[in-house]
């Protein structure tokens, strides 16, 4: 463990009794991410696994409020809060806007397309759990190549979305990826958006235990692994053109991530190969295209 | 008893589950779906009955309803047998393009699973979801139980076709969608005697290239909505004389509205879906206490069986009216619609219109009980009542 973390100081933003599955790292990224983001924020909550876990009327488990908007339109929401924040002359009030991958690649795209480009001044996290958790666990467009759920039986037959240069295409000012076996970096992602004007994007991988078939134990060390064996690199890309590697190196083989996971048991030798040569492909050019900047 | 049916195939089955195997014997060309709570268990029954070589569907799950139906309409109106299913938020997200399935006249089949559209959040049975659909110009039906459900998407595909209308079944949130209960499921050569093969209607061809859609004028628009209103008028006999030899078939006859003993009742109770269950087994009670109670179902909610209405309840004293669904500012959906439809009937019922199971609260065949003995001799309000248990 890094010494950083045990040293961790907790604000309370995020409080115990929530009902995220026990392990799930999601709670992780959710007590790291509304500590940074602070008091002074409103937020919008799409329907997902942060929106269970944020809880059930009458109870909160966070200290800012929320409104709890629906799944196809989390960025459009949170451009009407900022909108009337900015009409009562409160412009410097954090819009934070919580969404699930499929309320973000999937059904709620062409609202966030739509708010990247007006450049809406709004903090948008999007947990990327690769799937439906919230309704029993489906396929969303970021589900990766080869994973089954609930609507692929036997393996999804297409690729991830590519869904940051979709984002870059939009030439918003920050697009950032970050996991929770990484807090530091999150903290700091979530610190620097926060003094950005415009749309800010982060996308966080949550291993999700019951949709991936992860061990109760293992969501962290899953995250790690994805970031370490280069599936789920961690960047910046600022201004949709200025690409930076936050995390250099690619260190660990695909197959250590896979076997974590019950979603790609059914994989054989020559599917992990093809997998294996995609991440390469995919590291290479992003590499290529970004300054390094480990940290 | 038909031969036919006489090799039982009796099952366990959620409501969803008997609506997916409906929909397996009836096959579909394509089957847009996106998942919803509680419709998902429609979707992945579906998909593992594609997986396992069981159903020939072409299937499709894009990124939200109305991408499902905007496919659906697509589908349907290039000529092929087309199913769909969802509930609350994802029907409601589909508004656009129920108007559009009607006024395109696509005979599509959709199951909804009725359940409390947000804000605030919640899970729950309640038909506002369909109910707020009313105007869109589709046939709606309301089941009662998982054979029920079963028995009448097939059937819908039989409807829709000849009325050339779209088609949307309902049933309620959990009560019906996850109760398991046997289920008779018959056996292919039933519902190929009984379904018709797919024959398309006015549909794309690239040999005639006749387009859909275009804009029309004033007039042209106008005589739309009188073709919606003459194939409407025919969907009343189209849907009894489907139940009709549905029963014929398997021995369970269905009509577009269903009476239990109503005979010589002073107070009938008018209700729909999952509901009518409960007040089955009050009427009964309330019989047994000698209190002549009895049970008008409406299955067909639309078009609304008015001619039948108006007979069911000629000369019967007291109507109490329980809708399970709240339009703010008037009331009762089922209410409302039953007052229009019995207007200027001189030998109409006192109609008592009673909120209970707004929102999925619990309506215990009690309560039922409480309410006949309360209202039956009550002088009826023209607003509704918020009734608790
Ligand atoms: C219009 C609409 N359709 C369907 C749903 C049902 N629904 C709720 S959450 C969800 C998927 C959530 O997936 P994701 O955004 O990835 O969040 P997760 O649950 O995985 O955290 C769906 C389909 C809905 N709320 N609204
Ligand atoms: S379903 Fe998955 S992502 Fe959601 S709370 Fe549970 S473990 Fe976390
Ligand atoms: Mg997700």
């Amino acid at each position: 463990m890094n010494m950083e973390m045990i040293n961790y100081k907790d604000d309370g933003q995020f409080c115990s009794g929530h009902v995220a599955c026990a392990g799930c790292a999601e709670a992780l990224a959710l007590r790291v991410i509304m500590n940074a983001v602070g008091q002074d924020a409103i937020g919008v909550v799409a329907p997902s696994c942060s929106a269970v876990i944020l809880g059930g009327h009458p109870m909160s488990s966070v200290k800012i409020p929320f409104i709890h908007g629906t799944l196809e339109s989390a960025a459009a929401s949170a451009s009407g809060v900022k909108r009337a924040l900015v009409a009562q002359g409160k412009p410097d009030t954090t819009v934070l806007c919580l969404a699930g991958d499929g309320g973000t690649y999937d059904i709620g795209l062409q609202s966030l397309s739509s708010a990247a480009e007006r450049n809406e001044d709004i903090l948008y996290v999007c947990f990327d759990n690769e799937g439906y958790m919230n309704t029993g666990g489906q396929k969303s467009s970021s589900t990766p190549l080869n994973a089954t759920t609930g609507s692929t039986p036997t393996g999804k037959s297409t690729r991830k979305k590519n869904l940051i240069e979709i984002l870059a295409a939009h030439r918003i000012p920050y697009i950032a990826t970050t996991s929770p076996s990484h807090l530091n970096d999150m903290a700091a992602k979530i610190k620097k958006a926060k003094t950005i004007r415009g749309t800010k994007v982060i996308i966080v991988l949550i291993p999700c235990l019951p949709g991936w078939g992860v061990a109760d134990n293992a969501a962290v060390k899953t995250a790690r692994l994805a970031v370490e064996s280069g599936v789920f690199p961690l960047f910046e890309v600022e201004g949709g053109l200025t690409y930076t590697m936050t995390k250099a190196t690619k260190t660990q083989p695909i197959n250590d991530y896979l076997s974590l996971q019950k979603r790609y048991r059914h994989l054989n030798d020559e599917q992990i190969a093809q997998i294996q040569q995609d991440v390469d492909e995919d590291w290479q050019r992003l590499t290529t295209r970004a300054i390094e900047a480990d940290v | 008893m038909n031969a036919l049916s006489s090799n039982k195939d009796l099952q366990l089955l959620n409501g969803n589950h008997a609506v997916a195997m409906g929909v397996k014997l009836a096959n579909p060309h394509f089957a847009p779906l996106y998942p919803i709570t509680p419709q998902t268990p429609i979707l992945e029954k579906l998909i593992a009955l594609q997986s396992a070589g069981e159903l020939e569907t072409e299937l499709l799950t894009p990124e939200s309803e109305h991408s499902a139906m905007a496919s659906a309409i697509a589908a349907s109106a290039t000529g092929v047998r087309v199913f769909t299913a969802t509930s609350s938020q994802g029907l409601l997200l589909m508004h656009e393009l129920l108007h559009f399935a009607a006024g395109a006249r696509t005979p599509i089949v959709m199951f909804n699973v009725n359940r409390t559209p947000a804000s605030p959040w919640g899970f729950w049975p309640d038909q506002i979801d369909s109910l707020s659909q009313r105007d869109t110009g589709w046939v709606q039906l309301y089941s009662e139980n998982p054979q029920e459900s079963l028995d009448t998407v097939i059937q819908a595909f039989r409807i829709a076709e000849a009325a050339q209308m779209p088609v949307m079944v309902n049933h309620d949130a959990f009560y019906v969608s996850h109760a398991v209960e046997p289920v008779e499921v018959p056996a292919q050569e039933t519902v190929d005697t009984f379904l018709p093969a797919y024959k398309a209607g006015l549909h794309l061809d690239p040999e005639l290239g006749r387009s859909l859609g275009a804009p029309i004028d004033q007039k042209s628009w106008n005589e739309s909505r009188q073709q919606m209103a003459a194939a409407m008028a025919t969907v009343g006999d189209l849907t009894a004389s489907a139940g009709q030899d549905w029963g014929d078939l398997t021995g369970r006859s269905y009509g577009p509205l269903e009476q239990y003993r109503t005979d010589g009742a002073d107070v009938v109770f008018v209700t729909m879906g999952s509901m009518c269950g409960t007040v089955r087994e009050a009427v009964d009670g309330l019989r047994a206490r000698g209190i002549a109670a009895g049970l008008l179902k409406i299955r067909l909610f639309r078009p609304l069986p008015q001619v039948e209405l108006r007979k069911a309840l000629a000369d019967v004293p007291c109507a109490i009216v329980l809708d399970r669904n709240y339009s703010p500012g008037v009331g009762g959906v089922v209410h409302q619609e039953l007052k229009a439809a019995l207007f200027d009937m001189a030998n109409a019922p006192r109609l008592h219109g009673l909120l209970a199971g707004v929102g999925g609260v619990n309506v215990s065949a009690e309560m039922i009980e409480r309410l006949a003995v309360e209202y039956r001799d009550a002088v009826a309000s023209p607003d509704p009542v918020w009734v608790e248990e």
